[in-house]
């Protein structure tokens, strides 16, 4: 049976329409993981002699261990946003002869074979080996990598309660900014020492294997945990349907000024406001807000006016980065509807653009206390909206009429976490880092005030040239009309 | 009226729809029969352009369907229910529907209220979401959207399939009547060789995307159709 899911698998992601249609980004993601293999590889080589050099009066083993709570901590948290919880389509397979348990083990233990659990493995590898020629003992240096092995685990189930969990409420990633930041500041004041507590643990284990038992116990706890949670999903009534909810209807009269584009501004508000996936982008804004409390209290980035230009971005763009990468997806359900209807594209692209506007003011408006910190951090978010307003919209727009991945809206089938993963921060990168770029060069040779002047010009020119950039724009999205319709039309 | 002159579809070198040359003048009510692959959505899809033709071409009044988007004023259509948005209420859909139509709230709440028969108190003031409504409720309000603003070409992908008797039935007077009060012109397709005597005035008869037969509907034709089939 495990032979059939496998191969259902291989069909499934090379049979996808996006599969065919973006193979640049997978390389671009192929290359990444390259990379982190090598970072992670060097990191195993070079850790245990430059702990060594550093400290040489303590054992490296016992100070590495003091730091693995925080390599955990960052391991949940990097798992959150990049890896993608196990999907599959089990609908099909619940009238089958096929056992209940075997669909879930399956599931689970592909989860068990995902990049993130071998990745660190590149540097827990050259690490215990190291620990072998220094004489650590073979012995010892086994039990270690086992148990590292099997903390990677605990945190790869432990992701999944709280990714699953996390994507059934629309807080995104609250939760887990909580229970990281919770776990690190219990830390960080010693009110609870993880740090040490989780040190005093391994070394336990690597003295006496026989501790090894209790992070077994764990993992089996964290997976009993999962499979009895996924085990509840199992069912057709259960969440694999929907819940009903009961409408509420407004009729949004204010959106009548905005003149045509009225009844597309209501459907998007619509949109955002009674689906899970896309309500979850309107609480990302509170996180995005909150974004600049990194950074600007912090006197090592004091003066570092280039990071001014990153955070405004961030914050008056949040929205266009997470909403707009999924024009026209977001309408994938229905898209055929929009195309044989009295719709002409250009209202239908003005109101998604009106949309994202509107978020970039209002987050301006609400990030105008960071003038506390500095009139420049004002400034900088000023010429980083208009920016936003007159740039990276009409980017993130034209990036829309390369999209062939649907959205299912309905989420009727479990274990449907669509559009998210590494890919979805991928596309943000150029919105956030060129004007970062755009600013560094005149602010570099003339000054600050030209660095702001470039954006806000820059910004200014979108703006004054709305109409015929939009025109272009529609015009590449009536070329990939069929493509679209066509894309949008199959299961993934 | 309709024209289509020429057209093919091919994918991947198989030739799934094939018209050499149909013409449906305006007010007939036109059917499309024939069995699984035989075109039927293919042709209607290419009539709203949501597909491109490999040769040939639909011109609806006068206009190339896939040159002008000016069809789309007086074109109406329900294929299936990608045609719907799940998180609508049904009066927010027909609402919406309206305005693209040049209809406001008030012509609507009329318009709507000559369906309550159909509607069958399941589908208004209800406080449901599209999404959450039956597959038959939603094939209703797909249907009763097609007819918004009184389109002058209706397009429906098997009309009766999904509905209830009572509905089948209903469905059908209320197509009959539509044609003959308001001169649109209508084309459905449908498996129900019943249904689609009952309320088509011309029937055209697919097979593996050819027009094998094209007849104008009298007492023999559902037993011609049934002899055709049968074999």
């Amino acid at each position: 049976m495990i032979k059939h899911f496998i191969q259902f698998e291989w069909k499934q992601f090379f049979r996808s329409s996006y599969w065919q249609k973006s193979i640049g980004l997978n390389i671009l993601m192929a290359f990444l993981a390259l990379y982190f293999m090598l970072t992670f590889l060097a990191l195993g080589i070079s850790l245990f002699p430059i702990l060594d050099d550093q400290f040489p009066d303590s054992d490296p083993l016992l100070i590495l261990n003091g730091f693995l709570f925080y390599w955990f901590l960052a391991d949940l948290l990097m798992r959150f946003f990049l890896q993608k919880l196990p999907v599959m389509n089990i609908k099909p397979l619940l009238v089958l002869p096929v056992k209940r348990s075997e669909i879930l083990h399956y599931v689970l233990g592909k989860s068990a074979v995902s990049f993130f659990n071998f990745l660190p493995l590149f540097a827990v590898i050259p690490f215990g080996i190291m620990l072998m020629l220094e004489e650590y003992g073979t012995a010892t240096a086994l039990v270690w990598m086992v148990t590292m092995v099997i903390f990677t685990l605990i945190i790869n189930f432990l992701n999944i309660i709280i990714e699953s969990r996390s994507a059934e409420t629309e807080f995104s990633f609250l939760p887990i900014v909580l229970i990281a930041s919770g776990l690190f500041a219990l830390n960080y004041f010693e009110i609870v020492s993880f740090s040490t507590l989780l040190a005093n643990g391994i070394n336990a284990i690597d003295a006496n294997p026989v501790f090894i038992l209790i992070p077994l116990a764990i993992l089996c706890v964290v997976y009993y945990l999962n499979y009895t949670f996924l085990m509840k999903k199992l069912y057709v009534d259960g969440s694999l349907k929907a819940k009903t909810q009961t409408a509420s209807t407004s009729d949004m009269a204010w959106t009548r000024r905005f003149g045509t584009i009225a009844p597309f501004l209501q459907l998007d508000l619509k949109l955002l406001w009674r689906n899970k996936r896309p309500r979850s982008s309107i609480f990302i804004l509170i996180i995005g807000l909150a974004y600049g409390l990194f950074f600007y209290p912090n006197p090592i980035y004091n003066g570092l006016e280039w990071l001014y230009v990153f955070v405004g971005i961030f914050v008056t763009g949040i929205f266009i980065i997470n909403f707009g990468q999924f024009i026209p997806a977001w309408d994938s359900g229905y898209y055929k509807l929009l195309m044989s209807q009295n719709i002409k594209y250009k209202e239908y692209l003005n109101s998604k653009y009106t949309l994202m506007v509107m978020s970039s003011i209002i987050m301006f408006v609400l990030s105008i206390p960071y003038v506390y910190f500095g009139w420049k951090i004002l400034l900088v978010h000023f010429a980083a909206m208009v920016y936003n307003v007159g740039v990276n919209t009409y980017i993130i727009l034209l990036a829309g009429s390369f999209n062939r991945k649907k959205i299912d809206l309905t989420q009727r089938a479990a274990f449907n976490y669509q559009g998210t993963g590494a890919v979805q921060w991928l596309v943000g990168f150029p919105l956030l880092f060129v004007p970062v770029g755009l600013f560094f060069a005149p602010y570099k040779f003339i000054g600050f005030e030209a660095g702001v002047a470039f954006l806000i010009i820059l910004g200014a020119i979108g703006i004054v040239f709305h109409q015929k950039i939009m025109r272009f724009i529609v015009t590449k999205y009536l070329n990939s009309k069929y493509k679209m319709i066509s894309a949008f039309e199959q299961d993934n | 009226m309709i024209k289509a002159t020429e057209l093919s579809k091919k994918y991947g070198g198989v030739t799934v729809l094939n018209i050499a040359t149909l013409e449906i003048p305006k007010g007939q009510s036109f059917g499309l029969v024939g069995n699984n692959g035989a075109g039927k959505t293919t042709f209607f899809n290419l009539v709203l352009d949501l597909i491109n033709p490999t040769t040939g071409n639909v011109v609806n009044h006068k206009i190339q369907v896939n040159i002008s988007e000016d069809w789309k004023p007086f074109t109406a259509s329900f294929i299936d229910e990608s045609f719907l948005i799940g998180y609508l209420t049904p009066e927010e859909y027909f609402y919406f529907i309206g305005e693209l139509r040049g209809m406001n709230k008030a012509d609507i709440d009329v318009f709507l209220s000559q369906f309550d028969e159909i509607f069958n108190d399941e589908i208004l003031n209800k406080k449901k979401y599209l999404r959450d409504l039956s597959k038959g409720n939603q094939k209703k309000v797909g249907i009763i959207a097609a007819l918004i603003g009184n389109p002058e070409v209706i397009v429906l992908d098997e009309p009766f399939a999904n509905l209830d008797p009572t509905t089948q039935i209903r469905l059908k007077k209320l197509l009959r009547d539509l044609t003959i009060s308001t001169n649109a012109t209508l084309l459905i397709s449908s498996h129900d060789l019943g249904h689609v005597t009952e309320v088509c005035d011309r029937i055209v008869v697919l097979e593996k995307g050819e027009i094998v037969k094209d007849l104008i509907t009298s007492a023999e034709t559902l037993q011609e159709l049934e002899t055709y089939f049968s074999v």
